[in-house]
Formats: C-alpha cells, structure tokens, sequence
C-alpha cells in the first residue's frame, strides 16, 4: 500500500472536484473492495477522498412509486427498506445473497455496483492481467476459469461482474445519477457498465472524478413480482456462478411483460433482452422459459470449464420464471 | 503519513496515531494492543476481525482506521467477562449471554474464530429483533424474521470456523436468543 | 527442575473417576472473550518489528538479483534479508527450510526475501517494492494421469510403500464382478483460521520463538541444528494455536525466515504472519491423489480381491508420499490383495500431513468403490460391508484391539433411518430436490508416539501441577490432559495446575495423527504412578518426579485401529445442480471418550471438514505457472455456516486397556475419514451420477 495522503470530503461537488483534478486520487465509500485492492496492490492510489459521511444515505420515495436510493445507503439499510421489500424483492434478494451480513453494513450502493472482478488473476499482481495493467495478457485465458464469462466476452478479458444488486437493478431498469466536474447526468444501468472490449481496465463508462450520487429505480408494474436467484459453490457467503434477476407480470398464463438480467455471465450485468423479447405475448411454461434462455445464449462462447453456466443459467432462468408464475417468492 | 485518531474501544477512549494506511483491525491489534479482533485472512473473506462498530457488526480489516475516527468499538472482550472493562451490560464482569452460550454448546475449538463469532452472534441477534430479512426469509414484506435455525445459519455465515464447530455456534445462538426473547 | 532425573515406565491402567465426565474447556472463557493470546499477539519487550515474506513467481529458476533499493527508500523499511545478506544456516539438508541461502528457486512462492520494517504498513508495502530478478527454468507442475512416477522407499508415517497377498491378478482374472475405477482427490489446503505465524527474539544466547505450532518440542529439535543453535538456546512457546489440522505439526520455511530475522537484528522482536495467499505455498498441503481401485467378488458381494494403486504428488525439494492405499490393508477380508504407492515429483511446494493424511483421500476411493460393489451386485451397501468383515487384520493375521466397524453400521443405520431405504438411485423428490442417502466405513489407526515425558510437582493443599510440553490447538488437550491427571493422581480435576505449550516443560510430541491424548495421556499416567512412587499420598508442597511412559498399546500383538461408520443425506437441487447434506451422522468406536464434549466437538469438527472436502475444497494449481491461484479464502471454499445442517456423532461405549492407560484411541482424525465418501455416494444415490472425483460440485449434476 502506497503512502497515502486522506481526506474527508464534506460534499459531494469538494469531492468530485478532489478527485477529478488528481489522477492519483480516488474516493473510499464503504471500503470493503478498495481497502482490500490497497492491499493486495490492486490499487495503488495516492489520495483517498472519504465520500461514506457525505450526506448520501437516505431512501426517498419517488412520486411514480419508485425510489431514490443515495449513494451511500448500507447494503444492510436497503434490504430491510420495507418500500425494498415490499415492491422490489429482486433488489432486496440480489442484496441479501451477497457478502455477509457484517460486509452489507459495510458496503455502500454505489460502492456494490462499481466493485470489481473477483477473477483470481485480476486480484493477484504476479499475474498479467490486461484489466490491471493494460497490455500484459490475459492469464484467465488457458487458466482457471470455472467463473469466467461465456457472453461479451474478448480475447482482452474473460472477468465477470461480481456484483448481486446491480443484476436485480439491470432488470429493473434503474439508473445511476452521476456528478461529474461538468454537473450531474443521468446513466440507465444497462448502459453503466461495459463488455471488456480493447479496454477491459475500464468497467464502466465513468470517468476519473464522476461520482454516483444515487440509485433511482422507476416504480413499476413487475417490479413486486421479481426475485432474484443464485447458483454458487457454497449456500452462503461465496459469488455467483450464475445468478438471474426476473420480473415477470402474466395474464393468466401469458406474460404479458417481463425482465429478465443474468450475473456471472458477463462482464457486466446482462440484460437478456432476446430472452425477454421471446417471452413476451407467450405461455410461460418450462419449455418456452428454456428456449428463449437458450435463444439468450445463442452467441455464448465456452470452454471445458465454463460450459455448465450454459445449462446452468437457461435452467434457472426457467426456474426462476416458473416460481414467480407460481406466486413464490 | 500519520494521523492522530480516537477511538472507544470496549468502552474507553483511546487516543492513537495510526499510518493512514493502518486498517482499523491493525489499528486495534498493533498500535492499540486490543487483540480480541483477530487476522484470518485480512481480506474480508473470513469474519475473524468482526467487532461492532456504532452498534453494529463490522470487519475491520476492510475498513480504514483514519476513516473511523470517533467510532465506538466493542469487541468481544468489551461484551464481558473478566478480561472487559464489564461497562457495557455486564457490570459484575459476568459473561455475556451469548458468551456464556457458546460455553454451554461448546461452540468453538481453537477459539480464533470465536471473537468475530460471538460479536458477530451478538449483531445477528440484534438485527433479528429489529426485523431484518435475510436471504432464507420467505416472505420478505413480514417484519418479525423468526429465529429459526436456518436463518441464524444464513445470518452467522460470514463468520468462517475451520475447527467445525457450526453445530455449537448454532446451538448457542438459538439460546442466547431464547434467553433475550425472554427477557 | 531441568536437571530431574527421568523415570521410564510403562504405567498401569487409570481408573476412571474424572475421564468419561464432562469437565468444562479449561481456556473457555479466555477464548470466548479474545483474551487468549496467540502467535503474534503476545505482548513483548521492545518495539517490535514487522516482517514480510517476498515470494518468487517462477516455479523453477535461479535468483539473479535481489535489488531492494526502493524498498530500503520506502519510510519504515529498516531491513531486506535475501540469499546473499541473510544469516547462514548451520544445516541445509532440509530443503523446505533451507531459506535465502543459495539462489535455487524450487516450487512458485518460496521465499526469496524478507523485509522487516517497523510497521505492518511498511513491511507489506516494503515487500511489494522488492524487485526480485529471476531466471525461468522449464518446469513441471502438472500431476496427473501422465505423470512419471515412482515407488517411493515408505511412505508417510512409514508404511510401506507396495504390499501384495496372493495372487490378485489370477484373482481378478476369475472375479464374477469386478470394480475397476479411478477416484480423483484435489489439492486440499488445511487452513486453519489463524495463518501461520511467529514471533521471535534472539538476545545473543537464547532464541525465543511463539509460534503457531502443534509441536513446541519438535520446532526446536528440528530449528535448532538448522540454526546452529543448540536445542537449549531456543524457546518454543504456543499456549494457545489457532488451529493447524497437521499443517503446523512440522516447522516450515517461515519459522526458518522469522528466526533468521530475528538473528539478524538482535534485541528486537520480529513479527511475521504469513499471508492467507502466501500460506498456499508455504505451509504445506494435502496432495491431489489418484486411486485406481479394483474389486473382484462373488455375485453376493463377498470379495475375493483388492487392489488399490494410489498415486500422488510430492516435491522435487523434499518427500512427502501420501499413503493413500494402506487403509485397503486391513478394512476388508479378501483372500486376495496389493496396495502400492507411486509419487511425482514435481517443481512444487511440499506437500504435508493433513487431517488423516492417508485415509481420508485413500478412503474416499474405496468407499465409493464399494457403493459401486454394492450397486453392480444388487446389494444393500451396509451388509455388503458385514459381508466383508475379517475376523483377523487380513494382512498380518493379528487379531483387532476390538474391531466394532459392524456395530457403528448398525447403531448408525438404526440412528439414521436407513431401513426402507429405496435400492434404486433417482427414486426420491422432494421439491425441487432429488434426495438419496449413503453410508461408508471410517478407519484410523491408533498411534502411539514414544518418549513423552511429564512432570508432577506437589503444590501444598492437595494440589498439583503438572507440566508437559503439549499443545491444545483446540483439540480441547488442556482439559481432557487435566482429567487424565486428576485420575491418575487420584484427585478432583480442581486440584490439578496443567502447563502445556512450552519447550521449558518437559519433552512432548506433535499433536497429531490422533495420538497427542494417548501419549501425552501416558506420560502423565506414568509421572503419577512414580510420583506417588516416590511422595506418597500427603506430598510436601515443592516434591516433584519426572517421568516417561514406556510403549503401553500392545501393537506386535494386536492391530489396533478405531472405526467408525458415517451416513449422509444428500439434496441435490434438480434445476442448478446444487448439492446440500442435510444430514451426516457419524458412529464411531475410538476407545473411551474422556470428555463427552471436546469429544464431540472433535467429530463433529471433521465431519464438517470432511463435508468441507466433499462439497467446496479445490486448490487449482495453474498448469503454466505452478501458482494455486485459488489462494484465498474467497476462492478456496471451506463450509460456511449455512453448509452444515442437520449433523451429529456419537459413539460406543467402550474402554480399550490394549491401547491406552486411559483406555482411549484417539478422535482428531478419525470423523473426517469416509465422510466425503458418504456424501459422494448419497449424491449418486439421490441422482444416479456417480461422480469420482472432488469437489462435488453442481456443475457435475446439472444433467441429472
């Protein structure tokens, strides 16, 4: 860890300003990513500007019924938001199945949707690794890949996003709000983050000094009939291998709309529009479930190692859909 | 670069330089001689370093001290027994409940893993009364969670115990939270 | 008191009065308050330095240059140590512990320097500056089906490496049915929660060393010579140890480094705690194995033969033969039988003891082989196994100590609910699960570790203490070691003043192989017998005697083992493939329990471990680079929480005066034995897809 110099915003514009006008600073929210990259080398800033006391942490119901969660609003806070529980489960769940219940008091909201990789190689420096250091190879390529993404994917990065909340927040439609030092934009989250591409080192289309303010979620009609689901290699306390955040709105057995966002697959969040697109107007049934999850996954590029989240994903797309179409969770 | 923090630890202030890079666990351990809190993995992948923090359960070792400057800190050695202050609900010295818990089910063995466990218990315990869901809640819109054994399993899960003794721990929260529902 | 003279006796059977009761854990309210101490926590005079290991990234090369210029520039930073600059080693035969003395690199992340700063921050960061220039050597690291092997001389705990009775082949030939398979085990990584770590000062005459360690006595026996030191100016503390499962039963290269250190800047107190990531290259592992096992038998299951040919990895530095196939030696009668044992060596780490190194992957292999027996013959798997019950150790002919493998299978089929059991695989859904159960067999020899020696002093007042230099890494020793005390000095446990974990106490063995109770246990047992001997039964405070069991367990006479029978439930998730164990329940026979509740905790501990192995352990070593790059608990899995439901222990009733003073066995190893084999099976049973290696993890199940 680099000697570091610390300071503690007192608003957001002094923050962004801090951190935009140095391009060896950074902003420390809840810290449960950033202080474990300091350590392992992974980041190596100079300035860490503190925006976790900056006034960012309530939840405000929306007039369209949606809600405006601030940046800094504890994991923990916005599971047990009643609104949360009651008219978004997905985010709720997605929440839940992430971390521990000591890291969910911890980590921010923001701070969830802009954590990184947890590729094994990404975290270790003895390793090349082009999202670490552009240039240097990508070792996940030919390694270990049991977590590597089967969609999006380049021959610069196989990582996938790590993040629970921001697959729930994908299919829900959310947007991140954004202070830039050119004031405050607006980014639906289906477009915050990016497919690896040339330039695997970028997650997302931030800029160095953009800081996410806040998390809105549009009210919406599918929103209280959604979960979130997550297959992994313990019950608790470990990452997706695959996880599906679905929303599904029937007219008897019809869908009449639907939302549907895949974790562990991708770089970043993936919104399975096709998948959508082939549900929408059909009976849902176990086979129409799998065949527009399959017909998602057509472009899906695999290896030995990666080839189960194929089947893994498609099916609990299907069992995911069907639970809700049943009124559980 | 050094900065000079306080803290209350287990009830006391303490006054502390630390590097700012000195995680706070560090900050406890090495500058503040507090080695309740212990370094399993020292990346927030195992529990051991769990405190509470404000009233809350907390890993230390991914959290900066300089960043917690004016947190109040109880570990399990501030919850009771004769090595705390015994200045929070334990004024005789006496154990806590979730102390004398773990004792009764033998829920611990090499015991490295118990200080993060029994702060952690403690937090579980708190948040159960409070009414938070868990990812095992099946109806997320109820407000009173249940105790049950599956959800204090869920709840105590990022408190890793190599030594196996999950069957203790769960006895002894279940009874600890028994005890306080009681209360 | 160094100068007593010692007594050898072997001592006579100890009553019980305070074994078999419950007595509270001795260090519990320490530990349940965090004001146990451990390696790097105790208090020491002095400000104290911080070291950090640097670790090569070639698993076979030469250091060129060490250049730690920006390290030394770097504020804090007082020292970096590399193979040019450390201090000399007296002996160097020992490759693991032979550290920064020659430039050779032998396996990815062997120590290549030290630094030692004045803080923790300054040390890591010192670390990450130390440029380390390295020439690349080709190197192999990948173990597997292509491997050269070779028939090492013994292999671990000095077994021997090929056995044969019969004529197997001729066997095999003439078999009605016949088993033939190959089960796969991965690297397995102990893990205890407290990472190795040590503490050491060096004043000029006297090397104190607090250590995270099984085996105070061992680490000064074995540090010393290296060191040139002799064994009395080195100081070996560990009263309380954060776990070790066998990974700290034997120092390893970072005990070398910390002392080293310590050396090299005398009058200061050095810290290192080796890092979660560092500690998947440093601090030993258990090697992935390869058991090919075939079984022939008759069409009702009786075997007529038994072959296991094991194989594993070992480093090209140092031998480590896992003896995978020595439990198919005597588990099973058949007329017919080979065992042999094959290693790699391989440009790696040294593989070392963890939790019932042998048994537990060798057992693993034969368990499942025989669910697969009892699948192809028709048979209920548990009378297969009574089917197959020898009357005498089928190898060496000698009678058993009480051989009870068949009555752990009925009182835990009896306890389980195995009756109704469906025959077929696949033919239980509940929800979204299919369920099946499985059982196994669990094995584990009773070990003996000669030359134990404890010392009894007379306190006044009917009290005692007793000093023996053992180590309670959570075995809960502290406690049953007091009861043991307590009955062989014919006093309540109260009056009793236990010392363990320091070299200053007298000489004790590892806390291993399930044999720290036993012969720390005898030692004690013998020191009463002479203390009584010598003091009578109204001692004056100050008398003390010293003493040292004699080998008591008749084990030219009897082969002794303990057994035990394990039984599963298994859900596997129809849609994910997801695997949970919703129950294990193990039965054992291990002689008598001396305290019901550490007992437990223990069986229940390594069940949770075997469970742990079944489920989620993998360490991926890189085919290119030789690097586990699974090096965290993150990516490493043991079983949290939420992995472990419904699980329970118990055991016969039983004394074993062959084995023990005490009438014990031994537990630490034992539950974690065939438990990873019951869970296989229950998985085939719930699915029909019979997975023959570890983890079982959902991607194998996701077609079931």
């Amino acid at each position: 860890m680099k000697e570091l110099t610390y300071h503690r915003a007192t608003d957001a514009a002094e923050a962004v300003a801090l951190v935009a006008a140095d391009s060896d600073a950074r902003f420390l929210g809840g810290g449960t990513n950033l202080v474990d990259h300091l350590k392992l080398g992974v980041a190596r800033p100079g300035t860490l500007v503190d925006v976790s006391r900056l006034p960012l942490d309530a939840v405000e119901e929306l007039p369209d019924g949606g809600l405006r969660i601030g940046a800094a609003v504890r994991n923990s806070d916005l599971a047990a938001h009643p609104v949360v529980r009651r008219g978004f489960p997905a985010v709720a769940r997605a929440l839940l199945a992430g971390a521990s219940g000591q890291i969910r008091h911890q980590a921010t909201t923001a701070g969830n949707l802009l954590q990184r990789t947890r590729c094994v190689y990404f975290q270790d420096v003895t390793t090349p690794c082009n999202k670490r250091e552009p240039g240097s190879g990508c070792s996940a390529l030919g390694g270990y890949g049991r977590y590597n993404a089967v969609l999006g994917a380049s021959e610069a990065c196989v990582a996938t996003h790590p993040s629970d909340l921001a697959v729930a927040l994908t299919a829900l439609d959310a947007v991140a709000v954004v202070l830039g030092p050119d004031g405050e934009r607006r980014i639906p989250l289906t477009e915050l983050h990016r497919l690896p591409g040339h330039h695997p080192e970028r997650d997302t289309v931030l800029d160095h000094g953009d800081l996410v303010t806040a998390v809105e979620l549009p009210g919406s009609a599918v929103a209280p009939a959604s979960t979130y689901a997550k297959a992994r290699d313990r019950a608790s306390y470990a990452f997706a291998l695959v996880s599906v955040a679905a929303a599904v709105d029937l007219d008897g057995d019809v869908v009449r709309d639907v939302r549907l966002a895949w974790g562990g697959v991708a770089h970043r969040p993936w919104r399975a529009y096709v998948a959508e697109e082939a549900l929408r107007g059909a009976v849902l049934t176990e086979e129409t479930a799998r065949e527009a999850a399959a017909a998602e996954l057509a472009a899906a590029t695999t290896t030995d190692q990666t080839a189960y989240k194929v089947a893994m994903v498609r099916n609990l797309t299907a069992h995911t859909l069907l639970r809700l179409a049943g009124g559980a969770r | 670069m050094d900065a000079d923090i306080a803290l209350i630890v287990d009830g006391e202030r303490r006054a502390v330089t630390v590097d700012t890079r000195t995680t706070l666990l560090d900050a406890l351990r090495e500058r503040l001689g507090a080695t309740q809190p212990k370094k399993g993995c020292d990346h927030g992948q195992c529990g051991s370093c769990t405190v509470l923090l404000d009233g809350r359960r907390h890993l230390t070792c991914l959290a900066l001290a300089v960043a917690h400057d004016g947190a109040e800190i109880v570990t399990a050695g501030g919850l009771g027994g004769p090595g705390g202050p015994g200045s929070l609900g334990s004024p005789d010295g006496a154990l806590h409940p979730v102390q004398q818990a773990f004792l009764d089910h033998d829920g611990f063995q090499c015991g490295y893993c118990t200080p993060g466990q029994v702060c952690s218990a403690v937090g579980v315990l708190d948040e159960l009364r409070a009414g938070h869901p868990s990812l095992v809640t099946e109806d997320l819109a109820a407000e009173d969670p249940t105790g049950s054994d599956d959800e204090i399993r869920e709840r105590m899960s990022g408190n890793l115990c190599r030594c196996g003794a999950y069957a203790g721990i769960l006895a002894a929260v279940r009874q600890a939270g028994t005890q306080e529902a009681r209360a | 008191m160094s100068a007593d003279i010692v007594t050898q006796l072997v001592p006579d059977v100890v009553d019980a009065r305070a074994m078999g009761r419950h007595l509270d854990r001795q260090d519990g309210v320490e530990k349940v308050t965090g004001a146990a101490t451990y390696a790097v926590e105790h208090p020491v005079e002095g400000e104290v330095l911080h070291a950090w290991l640097v670790t090569s990234t070639t698993a076979r090369g030469r250091v060129l240059r060490v250049d730690a210029s920006d390290a030394l520039d770097h504020p804090g930073v007082l020292r970096v140590l590399d193979h040019e600059s450390a201090p000399r080693l007296a002996d160097t035969e020992d490759r693991e512990l032979t550290v920064l003395q020659d430039d050779r690199i032998a396996f990815r992340g062997q120590i290549v320097a030290l630094v030692v700063a004045t803080s923790s921050e300054a040390a890591r960061e010192g670390a990450l500056l130390v440029r380390v220039h390295q020439d690349e050597e080709p190197a192999e690291v990948v173990f597997d089906e292509h491997s050269a092997t070779y028939a090492p001389e013994e292999v671990n705990a000095g077994a021997e490496t090929d056995t044969e009775v019969g004529d197997p082949d001729a066997a095999f030939a003439s078999a009605p049915v016949v088993i033939d398979a190959t089960y796969v085990t991965p690297h397995e990584f102990n893990s205890p929660m407290e990472p190795h770590a040590a503490t050491a000062t060096w004043d000029g005459a006297l090397l104190t060393l607090h250590d995270s360690t099984q085996a105070v006595h061992a680490v000064r026996t074995t540090l010393a010579p290296v060191l040139g030191l002799a064994p009395e100016q080195v100081r070996v503390l560990a009263p309380y140890v954060g776990g070790g499962f066998g990974s700290k039963g034997l120092p390893h290269a970072p005990e070398v480094a910390v002392a080293l250190a310590a050396l090299a800047l005398p009058g200061r107190p050095v810290r290192l705690a080796v890092t979660r990531q560092q500690m998947f290259a440093l601090t030993g592992y258990r090697t992935a194995t390869r058991s090919r096992v075939r079984l022939g038998a008759e069409p009702d299951g009786t075997l007529l033969v038994v072959r296991h040919d094991a194989s594993s990895q070992t480093s090209r530095i140092k031998e480590f033969a896992e003896q995978s196939a020595t439990a198919a030696r005597m588990m099973y009668a058949a007329p017919h039988r080979a065992t042999t044992h094959r290693v790699a060596a391989l440009d790696v780490p040294v593989p070392s003891w963890m939790r019932a190194p042998g048994e537990m992957p060798g057992m693993h292999a034969q368990e499942v082989a025989l669910d697969e027996l009892a699948v192809a013959a028709g048979i209920d798997p548990i009378d297969l196994r009574e089917r197959n019950e020898p009357e005498v150790d089928p190898e060496s002919g000698r009678p058993f100590n009480g051989r009870r493998l068949v009555e752990c299978l009925r009182v835990g089929a009896d306890r389980f609910g195995w009756s109704g059991r469906p025959a077929e695989a696949r033919a239980r859904a509940e929800g979204d699960w299919w369920v099946g159960t499985g059982v196994a067999s669990a094995t584990y020899p009773m070990l003996f570790s000669p030359g134990n020696t404890a010392r009894i002093r007379s306190l006044g007042e009917g009290r005692y203490g007793v000093d023996v230099g053992a180590v309670d890494l959570g075995t809960g020793a502290r406690t049953v070691l007091v009861q043991i005390a307590a009955d062989a000095l014919q006093v309540a446990p109260d009056c009793i003043d236990l010392a363990i974990g320091d070299t200053d106490l007298p000489f004790a063995t590892v806390a291993g192989g399930s044999s720290g109770t036993s012969s720390w246990g005898s030692a004690i047992a013998a020191a009463a017998q002479q203390f009584r001997h010598d003091h009578g039964s109204s001692p004056d405070p100050g008398l003390h005697t010293t003493a040292a069991s004699g080998a008591y367990a008749d084990t030219e006479g009897h082969a002794m083992h303990s057994f035990g029978a394990v039984f599963a439930e298994a859900r596997v998730h129809r849609w994910t493939g997801e695997v949970r164990v919703s129950r294990l329940h193990g039965v054992y026979s291990v002689g008598r329990v001396i305290n019901p509740m550490t007992a437990r905790s223990q069986l229940l501990g390594a069940l949770t471990m075997g469970l742990s192995a079944a489920l989620h352990e993998e360490g991926w070593r890189d085919p290119r680079t030789g690097h586990v790059v699974t090096q965290d608990l993150a990516t490493y899995h043991v079983a949290a929480h939420a992995d472990v439901r419904d699980l329970q222990a118990e055991w016969l009733e039983e004394e074993d005066h062959l084995a023990t003073p005490m009438g014990s066995r031994g537990i630490g190893e034992i539950g974690i034995v065939g438990t990873s084999a019951a869970i296989a099976n229950a998985t085939f049973h719930a699915t029909g897809v019979r997975v023959r290696s570890l983890p079982l993890t959902a991607d194998h199940f996701l077609d079931a």
